[in-house]
């Protein structure tokens, strides 16, 4: 099996700091990380190569500086890193970055296609949805958890907000996990020691076949109106019980804030 | 001169950091309180190759140096000490000697499954009678056959109780002196070996300390490590290395009790003031701080130099002499600076000030630190 995973490096922080005059992010002093979604649909393609065998390539498209999330992720087991950089591709918006990545897409031979459910730094979660569109594939979004018959058939549980549904699908076919889905394993010592010294190929807008004006700011209709941080909401408690205990916890909880 | 970090390096830091953070972290304070040997821990690591970092490949390491090494028993200690010294002991203390002085036959016996993490190493040289005068060795080795018989006791042996494999010092013929003592590989099996008393401890009180008994014990001659007569050289080679680990877990000890005062002397209000205002707090903050850098720098210099294969011994001495002091001087003032909450065990400073005051004393006291750089110094 041939899987590629999409990754995306984003600002370390859920609480992105806006300038307030211009509304763009100040990304000063903030280290960069592996998007979390993204880091987590790495770890299922990973658990399918060790129990497949299966050949995992991780593609990105940023700037140059994206290049240590790809050594990390290749210091964390995958096989092949690409890594789509040109001035070409710049100030794209999820179009225009979903066209470039599915016109890479098509110069890769693949079973499955994984996206982290949405990256941490716009929250939009539109690309992976758009580069199944591109490809005409079956997609399934907000996965937690994955099986695979070792066949071709994906059985898929898919978080929805009130319960999750049990989904089916064939290979090839696109999908977005999200980080919750599992706990991503960390690099090995020998995966970082070899890591600056694998190959990570260069891919720039010779390498796919997209209309330059589908691509970068020409090709990205989205206009920002208005950015804006995202209020805070504190981590949730999941309480496992009996609904008897359930009840009590609730009734306690809405008292101790002086709801009831 | 480069002082920066490699971007091998800065990867390898972004790593054991969050493992460090998230994996064991959580389980110092218990595994101090318990007295329990973190084996859960162990097996984390040895999946991540954190137990054969600076070996090559071929024998099962990871293929990094000894930067990666002490980087690690650095991270590890900022946050657990004896996870620090686990890894330090079986790193420096057993799997070293056997890759800087095994046989080929041995390095393929043993690094692999040391490397692995399958086993772990540990080292006996102390003795109830032969602590910093390490020459005095009343642990006897005849030779008998094919084997060679141990008689005697080792005391105060880190991951004793769970080791696999030991590196032990025993006299093969007293009349030499320091030149009839030979190291040998022992392993845990080995008919007439036992372990025995486990030490109550001040600190590092998660990591196994106890006695090794050699009755009859039956080692084979295979098993002799580096040439007949050749102990003593290995062992104060073997220490050299060991004493870079420590100077490692020394500084990580600091840098954790440095990480848990700043967090603190912002929060805690006296006088109507964060405690960081008032500028007692930060003078000595300030003066610590600068230690900590410079040991930082001792310690990586002593690595360097070891990973160059250029002759590190006195760097080795000095950084642990100057690690091991700074941890102590650190760790004494965060719980000063925590007060009252500081000398209870809410907070973890009082146990890193308990844990800090072992890397004065094993792996060479300060004392035998100071005689290794004034012997260098007036040669």
């Amino acid at each position: 099996m041939k899987i590629v995973v999409c990754i995306k490096q984003v600002p370390d922080t859920t609480e992105i700091k806006l300038d307030p005059a211009t509304g763009t992010m100040i990304r000063d002093g903030v280290p960069s990380i592996m998007n979390p979604d993204d880091k987590g649909g790495l770890e299922i393609a990973l658990q399918l190569k060790d129990k497949y065998g299966a050949h995992v390539t991780v593609i990105t498209m940023g700037p140059p500086q994206a290049d240590d999330m790809l050594r990390e992720a290749l210091a964390m087991g995958a096989d092949r890193a690409i890594h789509m950089s040109d001035r070409k591709f710049a100030g794209a918006d999820t179009l225009a970055t979903s066209n470039a990545i599915a016109g890479a897409l098509r110069m890769l031979d693949f079973d499955l296609v994984i996206t982290g459910r949405q990256a941490i730094d716009g929250d939009t979660a539109q690309v992976g949805p758009q580069i199944a569109e591109h490809l005409d594939l079956p997609q399934v979004t907000y996965v937690e958890d994955l099986q695979f018959d070792g066949n071709k058939t994906f059985t898929i549980r898919k978080s929805l907000e009130d319960g999750y549904q049990m989904v089916q699908v064939d290979a090839p076919c696109v999908i977005t996990v999200l980080s919750s889905a599992n706990k991503a394993r960390y690099m090995s010592v020998r995966g970082i020691v070899e890591a600056y010294d694998r190959e990570v190929e260069v891919w720039t807008y010779d390498n796919i076949s997209v209309a330059e004006e589908k691509l970068g700011l020409k090709g990205s209709p989205t206009r920002v109106w208005k950015s804006f941080t995202k209020g805070a909401k504190a981590a949730g408690k999941v309480y496992e019980v009996e609904p008897n205990e359930a009840v009590d916890i609730i009734v306690e909880k809405l008292k101790e804030k002086f709801i009831i | 001169m480069d002082f920066s970090l490699s971007k091998k390096e800065i990867l390898f830091q972004q790593m054991i950091r969050e493992f460090a953070e998230k994996e064991v972290k959580p389980l110092a304070a218990e595994v101090d309180e318990e007295e329990r040997f973190p084996l859960e821990t162990v097996e984390k690591m040895a999946k991540l190759g954190l137990m054969g970092i600076p070996f090559p490949v071929e024998y099962g390491g990871a293929g990094g140096d000894n930067m990666l090494y002490s980087m690690a028993v650095e991270e590890l200690s900022r946050v657990c000490a004896t996870t620090g010294v686990i890894v330090s002991a079986h790193t420096s203390l057993c799997a070293s000697p056997i890759y800087e002085f095994g046989n080929e036959e041995q390095k393929r016996k043993y690094l692999p499954k040391l490397c692995s993490g399958e086993w772990i190493g540990a080292f006996g040289l102390t003795e109830p009678n032969a602590g910093t005068d390490a020459s005095a060795q009343q642990t006897m080795a005849v030779e008998e056959g094919d084997n060679y018989i141990l008689n005697g006791s080792k005391i105060f042996i880190t991951n004793a109780a769970y080791a696999h494999v030991y590196i032990v010092m025993a006299m093969t013929d007293k009349s030499q002196g320091t030149r009839g003592i030979s190291a040998f590989i022992v392993e845990r099996d080995f008919p007439g070996f036992s372990i025995g008393k486990k030490e109550k401890k001040m600190g590092i009180r998660g990591s196994a300390t106890c006695e090794l008994i050699f009755e009859n014990c039956v080692v084979p001659k295979a098993n002799l490590l580096g040439k007949l007569g050749e102990g003593f050289k290995i062992a104060m080679k073997t220490l050299d290395g060991g004493r870079m680990g420590i100077a490692s877990q020394a500084l990580g000890i600091a840098q954790g009790a440095m990480d848990e005062t700043v967090k603190y002397v912002k929060e805690r209000k006296q006088f109507g003031k964060a405690i960081g205002k008032f500028q007692n707090t930060q003078f000595q903050l300030a003066d610590l701080q600068a230690k900590i850098q410079a040991v930082r720098l001792l310690v990586r210099m002593a690595a360097w130099k070891k990973d160059k294969k250029l002759p590190y011994s006195v760097d080795s001495a000095q950084a642990k002499l100057f690690a091991a002091e700074t941890a102590m001087e650190m760790t004494t003032k965060a719980v000063q600076f925590h007060g009252g909450y500081g000398y209870t065990r809410e907070y973890p400073v009082e146990r890193m000030m308990r844990d800090a005051k072992i890397t004065e004393i094993y792996e060479g006291t300060s004392e035998v630190q100071r005689m290794v750089i004034a012997g260098a110094l007036l040669k």
